[in-house]
């Protein structure tokens, strides 16, 4: 398995990870916009991921929702601009902290060999919410405390 | 975020003030050192210093003539625990994506 990239520069207001998978392109973004498959990788081991929408069309919206197991939950919502294939451009908004709305890139690059390189760049309205929304692992899906 | 996170962040936010920390990774230098090295006031620079050294990112020491200032390593890991943080969660979500990925070409392989 490949690692993942983290690129996070003090004083700006995105945070980009890259990770390559051996696999082509469009497997990796059929089962990325899954929304039978997603439960199954998008949420941390100790919650239970549903999927309340997920249509992956530009115009489509999406929300999640986070069951742990003492019954606490954290639901995570937005809208999809792009989604052709190669790229999936949509908002991210935590419901614990509401307006908060980050703008989130999914770039699926095919990098030769059958193999795709996905790059996901999230950017906050300012270099301070970004700072204290990852700190606090408010867009993880785990909430830290 | 703790309130040590924010000073931490709020200072490396200023460029100047990381291209201290970048020479300061050379080795100690004095405020008068540093004012030759960058295109601004001496009073800027010490400036730049008191915010570096209230977010626990250089200290001084005393001199006979000068302050000298040196990088503080834990304050800079205290920015980059948050962001490892991030990285851990993403690279075990990109983890379980692969398996289901690679579960999905096994199956249809076969």
């Amino acid at each position: 398995m490949t690692e993942t990239k983290i690129v996070a520069t003090p004083g700006s207001q995105d945070v980009a990870l890259t990770r390559i998978f051996d696999a082509p392109r469009e497997l990796v973004y059929r089962v990325y916009t899954d929304p039978e498959l997603l439960p199954d990788w998008w949420g941390p081991d100790q919650y239970t991921t549903t999927v309340d929408r997920m249509d992956v069309r530009d115009g489509g919206s999406w929300r999640f929702i986070q069951r742990g197991a003492d019954g606490t939950e954290h639901a995570f919502h937005g809208v999809y601009h792009t989604a052709d294939g190669e790229r999936i451009v949509q908002t991210f908004e935590y419901e614990g902290a509401p307006g908060h709305v980050m703008l989130e890139t999914t770039v699926f690059a095919d990098i030769g060999g059958g193999r795709t390189k996905v790059t996901n760049t999230s950017v906050f309205q300012s270099p301070a919410e970004r700072d204290a929304t990852l700190a606090t692992g408010m867009t993880d899906g785990a909430v830290r405390s | 975020m703790s309130d040590q996170l924010s000073t931490t962040f709020a200072a490396l936010a200023d460029p100047t003030r990381r291209a201290i920390l970048v020479r300061l990774t050379a080795g100690e230098a004095t405020p008068r050192e540093l004012a030759g090295q960058f295109p601004i006031s001496f009073q800027a620079i010490s400036k730049h210093l008191k915010v570096l050294e209230n977010a626990g990112l250089i200290s001084r020491r005393r001199d006979a003539q000068s302050r000298p200032c040196r990088l503080e390593e834990a304050g800079l890991a205290v920015a980059a625990e948050w962001i490892e943080g991030h990285r851990r969660v993403w690279q075990d979500r990109y983890d379980r994506l692969d398996r289901k990925i690679r579960e999905i070409q096994e199956r249809e392989r076969s």
